[in-house]
């Protein structure tokens, strides 16, 4: 990792600045940031829904779809973009061509952080005091207001640090990607993929360039994670 | 909650629409797509010289970096949760890097320091060929086995490793019949989950290892490859055979589970 620092800046700081600020560098960037928060945001909602279904639902197969949760964890990623190619590809069965598209990237990041929101908020569920909620429904608050006002306050560190987990994934995320999202320069080229490409064209330093702004945003979500892990464990107090 | 049946239903049916929509039918979906013609075809498939040499190479990379791993997620997890030194907190936070790293420039940092005009030259070859790809998967599939040890460790808590030593056991031995088996099954589940990670790391092999055909791919190159070369069906062969060592994993880790959360 200190060499990828020491390394980017091998031509000096005009160059790093010129290959970081390089209009295609900067879109690609652009990119990797907003589909990645999209994909958190989005997972913020689904996986805590996903995550109380899993646990205070009760119908057939829930045992065997609460395993099948971790399977996007347990596939190789370049699988992952297979399975997106067959599904949404030329020879798509449903008739949808997405390949080379923004829909295309944010399906295969929504699928390779699926788990993450889900198992950070499954276990604060379980723990929840179901006094607190029968309390507020006996006090005459509706469904909704419980939720909003009592669950939910009580599971936003788990939904937080599950969706910066899933933002710091997406926002390397390769594998997945590479095959689906078509790497059209200011359309769809991701951060991950402008990187590969720039090692493939033997041009290790711009892409060390690159790589230092995506290890810096990498490092900011891991600080925050920790910022949320203690506010979490302050709540619990 | 007491939440209406109406809400109750119309969120399950929401959650099971989502789950079937992104997860469900797109897995299925590969696997009706590899033995839409019969098993014949798949077989065949995977047992060209290129898919074996592929499949006995990425079996070959398991192997070195899985036990490497194992042990100093172990070493890792009992300095972090036993021990007392400076700087724990960063080498804490630090341990958990590779999870939030991309693939990507994880390759290129092993190819910065270890490629052609690189900080280290040593008297073998690294990149492109096997000893960067062990590195490569030793790198991204690190934190798995510290991460699951560390709480089992501040579970147990250190009484009975202090009982073994009033009663006159050494370090080693304390180590071996109590804190061991103790923390077996975390072991265990940390090891299935590096090993699934390191079968199907695909980013930063594949910029270390230059991909060449028969010499040094993976079966995840491999995947790539037979897909560049328009070999649909050859990809989804081996796909579909990354699938069911990836569905072989959850199995493991639902055994595994329940004993985990006993100790």
């Amino acid at each position: 990792m200190a060499a990828l620092l020491a390394r980017s800046t091998d031509g000096g700081l005009d160059t790093f600045w010129n290959a970081v600020t390089s209009r295609q560098a900067v879109s690609a960037l652009e990119l990797s940031v907003w589909t990645s928060l999209a994909v958190a945001g989005f997972n913020a909602v689904a996986g805590t829904a996903t995550a109380w279904v899993l646990v205070r639902d009760d119908f057939r197969g829930k045992a065997l779809l609460n395993t099948l949760i971790d399977l996007p964890f347990a596939l190789p990623t370049i699988v992952v973009g297979i399975i997106l190619l067959a599904l949404v590809g030329p020879a798509s069965p449903v008739g949808i061509h997405a390949i080379a598209t923004t829909w295309a990237i944010l399906m295969a990041l929504a699928f390779v952080t699926l788990p993450f929101v889900v198992r950070s908020v499954q276990p604060v569920v379980h723990e929840l005091d179901r006094e607190m909620e029968e309390a507020a429904a006996s006090l005459g608050a509706g469904s909704w207001a419980i939720f909003r006002r009592v669950v939910l306050p009580n599971l936003t560190p788990a939904i937080l640090s599950g969706a910066a987990m899933s933002f710091a994934r997406a926002v390397g995320e390769f594998g997945s990607v590479v095959l689906v999202a078509g790497n059209i320069p200011f359309h769809t080229q991701l951060a991950s993929v402008y990187i590969f490409g720039q090692v493939e064209s033997d041009d290790p330093i711009g892409a060390a360039a690159v790589a230092v702004v995506l290890l810096l945003v990498s490092l900011a979500v891991l600080l925050a994670i920790g910022v949320a892990a203690r506010w979490g464990s302050r709540h619990d107090r | 909650m007491t939440v209406d049946r109406r809400a109750r239903l119309g969120l399950r049916t929401l959650v099971l629409a989502y789950l079937t929509v992104l997860l469900l039918v797109p897995v299925g979906l590969v696997f009706y797509r590899t033995f839409e013609h019969g098993l014949a075809p798949v077989w065949e498939s995977i047992t060209t010289p290129a898919a074996v040499h592929a499949f006995w190479l990425t079996i070959e990379i398991a192997l070195i970096a899985v036990p490497l791993n194992t042990i100093f997620g172990v070493i890792a997890a009992l300095a972090l949760v036993r021990g007392r030194f400076r700087g724990k907190a960063v080498v804490d936070a630090l341990i958990s890097l590779p999870f939030a790293l991309s693939p990507v420039v994880i390759g290129l940092a092993l190819l910065l320091v270890y490629g052609r005009g690189g900080w280290v030259s040593l008297p073998f070859q690294v990149i492109f060929s096997l000893p960067g790809m062990v590195l490569a998967t030793v790198f991204v599939s690190l934190p798995f086995v510290a991460r699951e040890v560390v709480p089992v460790l501040r579970e147990i808590g250190d009484e009975q490793e202090q009982a073994a030593a009033t009663l006159g056991a050494s370090r080693w031995q304390a180590f071996w019949r109590i804190t061991l088996p103790a923390i077996r099954w975390g072991v265990a589940y940390g090891v299935v989950l590096t090993t699934a990670r390191a079968i199907g790391e695909f980013g930063a092999v594949s910029i270390v290892s230059g991909r060449i055909a028969g010499q040094t791919q993976t079966l995840t190159l491999l995947v790539e490859q037979r897909f560049q070369n328009f070999d649909f069906a050859g990809a989804y062969a081996a796909s579909a055979l990354l699938g069911l060592i990836a569905i072989a994993t959850l199995l493991a880790m639902t055994l595994l589970k329940p004993r985990k959360d006993t100790p």
